[in-house]
């Protein structure tokens, strides 16, 4: 990805939808890009304040160490699990052939 | 998919040129009864689907909460490992679409692993390495697929895919080691001796099955080659799931050569992912390193940071069984074994068996001849590991104490062991089933000693002119009739009071 | 008769416990009511007519059997179409989700069904819960009770206009960034951010999950302390979850009572950009509250002039990351793309999510994985939590000073429809003064402050307090209700023009 101030062209969009995994048509791309480009100008100013001193925070409770006890609790039936399922095979969620790695 | 086109080198020829350095990645599979966010069952082998729940199938709306086992699990693995525990961390989702991932994010940890900096010692060919660890870091498990429509369910040619979530959530705890340098020729056998210390040691602490062939354990190997002399590191490879011992160490060996034909072709090596081949020793190409595989890692904020108190630590260090070595040390005097039979009890698999077997009563000789002979053959032709024998170290003892008790022989306890093997009960059923217990009536034997007498004058003369040599012949027309249930030294002393 | 749907729910809760109206007749009051305007105003996106009927019909024979049961049993309720309903379509605003039917429920639903609360049906919002007009729903907009015309506000726009239309008396509202305050300002009703971990997240799909929380949204102030009591609390199922009491609300609400306390005006909140009419409802509301005793200062909130900028980094990463889920694989909707004879996952998925998500869903998504890109995660998603600690630190320094924050809650009334649909960050910016009660995890609630003089349309103040002090609120919000409908003889909403009855 290229350009600096938050200038985001076509291409970075396609290269963003494809790791989002998203189809975008060529219109889409042309009209994101410059809409994109605007609002990270915009919120780009937290870099402003953001000094090296201060800690981020990434949640909004000061809690830790929320565990449960390891004990088995029921589970769906495969019936509830596979409901929604567009394609079910064999008590299994059936999905388009894989490309790539293997499983 | 082809493997790149070079001269192949041979290993031995790779290793005067380069020097391999080695990165070892294991995930093991922890054997918590519930899963790591959620309380789906663990158990392995259940029906597909029949384990999942919103959480683990990533349903809109679900949230993880962690499993306290496996954090604990997870330390424990740490300081078996001489890590630092961190005493604060949070998890982190890996982000990146796959179909067995149900929230298409991996809920692991990044930059915070729960466990770092840490160290653990092998010994191979009576010398030990100390293999560095970097991390020992938490995460899920994915789904598995079954791919549909190819030739040989593979991925490739597969028309579609059908996915079981049973083990999607179940807990891992992936260990990194740093670079490993300096084993040269020895590389193969150390990463295989690691990957063999690593599985005890986790079998000791009681947190995971380890069995690799279920995939409770599942192992990466990372290497490269470097001119011999050069210090910074050559480009690696990774070969990903490479699921037995033994492939371990062929997929190094493999690989060495690999990178070695590559180099020496002028070309370079490309920073890959590299699947292992187990029926034909080779290694193809994956899935190449590039800029597509940005995981966009954040702090989970679904979860909760996870800060173990010291004190929380120290309890769990206080659980730890000894270390491996220790453990090996104290077995070996209290056995009495040599260095080479502890060896032979090692590299069968079998310290815990042959420990187990010798509590339940049998002496430790006695304990290590079984498992190395009927039960190791047991394992080897019926292509098991050792552990699944169907046959328990209690019951080992129980024909060991036959054995010590005179009512059965030897001979006859072999076939105690094919009959417990075959499922015919325990061993005292089968010797009452197969009707194998020796005969003690010195009546019955005394009788059937009288006959041999009577048939063979000859050597009944020659025993009786002193040459208690030719007892044999005797004692095994005796043995023949009673058809083997006899206490051969007893047949001999009837002989001799006979004929004496 | 009584109109029962003008009845407030601690109204019907006390005629139902005298044995006046059965829980059956409010219920079917309501579903009347749904059918006779939602085809005007489409607040809801599903009328669950069998169900809500059932748990009524339940709750009366339970209550004739003498059956202790929950003061609010058989009050009617709708959710936000963002919460996991079991056996109820969930679908978020979105055409991914068409038709999904989760197997489970929120814990906020279920607390509502074992409650004995009768579920009307889901209300309408923007696909996923990005927007402040429910304009971005995936099945049309949701339109305003006061003028048809006009956004109620977003993203749970159909929650806060089924309240104000009187087609139900309570409804759950999610609010990332003030998905509930808004729409309430917008539509004269109340609605209230509990604390972050205050009210469990379980099943509550998750847009910003650092962000989210549920919350009560109705038309007084009394209303919404009795719902939030009855949803806040632990849950062991969400990890964020706060392990200590709901805060005393209603008790707060009857208190009402504001002398003695310490109100701080944030001045940074109500200057350039917010509407005439807006400013003025705002400086009425302080007035009362000096008038009865309150203490109002002037307290400065340095840092939330970043706080937008921060939550457009921190929203759109969490949410590219949340919906990635939504893959055609497992659950919604499937397509296939075009062209290609044996398609493969992964083109199955992009075509699946170009065809199932909607503009803003896809402009956030693409921008939160820009912003969480390596290389670019330190200057935008770090620097954006960065600010999000400086926001806390103003809040931890303003109350110090002050009991409770007030400010606008919006800064203007309803806008017409398409006014800003092209222009996202003029969007953006109608949640300018909500946020930062988002990004520090504190409290916020919204109460109807009056009408804009140049548009007639409704106004809404905020109320801020610390995290887990929302009896602050309640009290005060109460008192500003109590003061304000002696002035207009009324509630605010009996200003509102009554809606076209079709049959």
């Amino acid at each position: 990805m290229s350009g600096s101030n938050a200038e985001i062209s076509r291409d970075d969009v396609a290269h963003l939808a494809n790791l989002a995994r998203i189809d975008l048509t060529e219109d889409e791309l042309e009209r994101l890009a410059p809409q994109l480009s605007v609002i990270l100008e915009s919120v780009a100013t937290v870099a402003q304040v953001a000094a090296n001193d201060i800690p981020p925070m990434s949640h909004a409770v000061p809690l830790s160490n929320v565990f449960r006890p390891d004990e088995v609790r029921p589970s769906l039936t495969p019936e509830q699990a596979l409901a929604a399922a567009p394609q079910v095979d064999q008590q299994r969620f059936a999905v388009p052939r894989i490309l790539g790695e293997e499983a | 998919m082809t493997t790149t086109s070079a001269d192949p080198v041979t290993f031995e020829d790779a290793l005067e040129r380069y020097d391999p350095v080695m990165g070892m990645e294991v995930h093991v599979e922890l054997n918590t009864a519930s899963k790591m966010f959620c309380g789906c069952s663990t158990v392995f082998g259940a029906d597909p689907n029949t384990q999942v729940c919103p959480v683990c199938l990533g349903l809109p709306g679900a949230l993880p909460v962690v499993n306290a086992r496996a954090i604990e699990s997870a330390i424990k693995i740490g300081l078996a490992l001489n890590c630092s525990i961190a005493p604060w961390c949070r998890f982190a989702r890996k982000n990146y679409f796959y179909p067995d991932m149900p929230k298409n994010f991996q809920t692991s940890q990044y930059d915070e692993p729960i466990a770092y900096s840490g160290w653990t010692e092998i010994e191979v060919d009576g010398v030990s390495y100390r293999i560095e660890i970097e991390r020992a870091h938490m995460e899920e498990d994915t789904g598995k697929s079954l791919h549909v429509g190819g030739a040989t369910g593979r991925i490739h040619g597969a028309s579609h895919s059908l996915v079981d979530y049973n083990r999607a959530g179940i807990p891992l705890i992936e260990i990194v080691t740093k670079p490993i340098e300096g084993t040269g020729a020895k590389s193969p056998e150390v990463a295989r001796a690691y990957v063999a210390h690593l599985r005890e040691l986790v079998l000791g602490l009681g947190v995971s099955d380890v069995r690799m062939e279920q995939g409770s354990m599942r192992c990466d190997v990372n290497l490269s080659l470097r001119p011999i002399g050069v210090t910074t590191l050559g480009t690696r490879s990774e070969t990903k799931n490479v699921n037995s011992l033994r492939s371990v160490e062929r997929a190094v060996r493999h690989e060495i050569g690999r990178h070695a034909a590559v180099l020496d072709g002028g070309n370079r090596i490309v920073q890959e992912t590299r699947h292992w081949h187990e029926d034909t020793g080779v290694t193809t190409a994956g899935r190449e390193k590039s800029d597509a595989e940005d995981y966009r890692y954040f702090p989970e904020p679904d979860l909760v940071p996870v800060a173990p108190s010291r004190e929380w630590v120290e309890a769990l260090r206080a659980q730890l069984p000894e270390p491996p070595s220790l453990h090996r040390a104290r077995l070996q005097a209290d056995w009495a074994f040599s260095d080479l039979e502890m060896r032979d009890v090692a590299g069968a698999g079998a310290m815990n068996l042959v420990a187990e077997t010798v509590a339940a009563g049998a002496a430790p000789q006695a304990a290590k001849k079984w498992w190395l002979s009927e039960l190791a053959r047991y394992a080897n032709e019926h292509d098991i590991a050792i552990d699944d024998v169907p046959m328990s170290p209690e019951q080992v003892a129980q024909v060991q104490g036959l054995l010590d008790a005179g009512r059965i022989n030897d001979k006859l306890a072999r076939q105690v062991f094919d009959g417990v093997l075959a499922g015919e009960g325990t061993p005292e059923e089968v010797v009452a089933r197969r009707g194998l217990e020796v005969v003690s009536d010195d009546s019955a034997l005394g009788d059937a000693v009288d006959r041999a007498i009577e048939a063979n004058p000859d050597v009944a003369a020659k025993i009786a002119a002193g040459k208690h040599a030719a007892a044999g012949a005797l004692i095994g027309a005796v043995m023949k009739e009673m058809r083997g249930r006899a206490d051969a030294g007893r047949v001999r002393e009837l002989i001799l009071a006979r004929l004496g | 008769m009584t109109d029962l749907t003008r009845l407030t729910a601690a109204a019907l809760a006390d005629a139902f416990a005298a044995r006046e109206v059965s829980a059956v007749e409010a219920t079917q009051a309501h579903l009347d009511r749904i059918a006779a305007v939602d085809s005007d105003v489409h607040a809801f996106l599903h009328v669950d007519v069998d169900g809500a009927l059932a748990t009524a019909r339940a709750v009366d024979d339970a209550r004739a059997g003498g059956t202790a049961v929950h003061p609010l049993a058989g009050v009617p309720i709708a959710v936000k179409d963002l919460l996991a309903t079991n056996g109820l379509p969930t679908t978020c605003g979105s055409k991914i989700l068409q038709g999904w039917i989760p197997p489970y429920d929120a814990t906020v639903v279920a607390r509502l069904k074992v409650a004995g609360l009768p579920i009307l049906g889901k209300t309408n919002m923007d696909e996923f819960a990005m927007g402040s007009s429910t304009e971005h729903s995936a099945y049309g907009p949701t339109r305003n009770p006061w003028d048809l015309g006009r956004i109620p506000g977003g993203s749970g726009g159909g929650s806060a206009a089924a309240v104000a239309a009187y087609e139900t008396p309570l409804a759950v509202g999610t609010d990332t960034g003030g998905s509930i305050r808004q729409p309430g300002a917008v539509t004269g009703t109340v609605g209230v951010k509990p604390t972050y971990g205050g009210v469990s997240r379980y099943g509550l799909v998750a847009l910003a999950s650092s962000l989210d929380q549920a919350g009560p949204v109705t038309r007084t102030v009394l209303d919404a302390a009795l719902l939030h009591q009855l949803i806040g609390g632990h849950d062991p199922l969400d990890s964020t979850s706060i392990d200590s009491p709901v805060p005393a609300v209603v008790e707060a609400t009857r208190r009402a009572d504001v002398s003695g306390m310490r109100i701080g005006v944030i001045a940074e909140l109500g200057g350039e950009g917010y509407q005439p009419g807006v400013r003025a409802r705002f400086d009425d509301v302080v007035a009362l509250l000096s008038k009865a005793g309150a203490d109002v200062v002037e307290v400065s909130c340095p840092s939330f002039d970043y706080a937008l900028a921060a939550y457009y980094l921190i929203l759109p990463s969490e949410a590219s990351s949340n919906l990635a889920k939504f893959d055609a694989m497992r659950y919604g909707l499937r397509v296939a793309p075009d062209g290609v004879e044996v398609p493969s996952a992964e083109e199955v998925m992009s075509a699946s999510r170009a065809a199932g998500f909607g503009d803003e869903v896809k402009r956030r998504i693409i921008l939160g994985t820009y912003a969480l890109s390596s290389g670019y995660y330190d200057a935008y998603y770090g620097s954006a939590q960065k600010v999000r600690t400086l926001i806390a630190r103003d809040f931890d320094a303003a109350f110090e000073e002050v009991d409770v924050l007030v400010s606008p809650t919006a800064p203007t009334t309803a806008f017409r429809f398409g006014d800003k649909l092209d222009d996202p960050l003029a969007m953006y910016l109608n949640d300018i003064a909500t946020i930062p009660a988002n990004l520090a995890g504190v409290p916020g609630l919204s109460v109807p402050s009056g009408l804009a003089d140049e548009d007639g349309l409704p106004v809404g103040v905020q109320l801020l307090a610390p995290a887990l002090a929302e009896d602050r609120l309640y009290n005060v919000a109460a008192a500003i209700e109590a003061m304000l409908a002696e002035q207009w003889g009324g509630p605010l909403l009996a200003q509102a023009p009554e809606l076209e009855v079709r049959t």
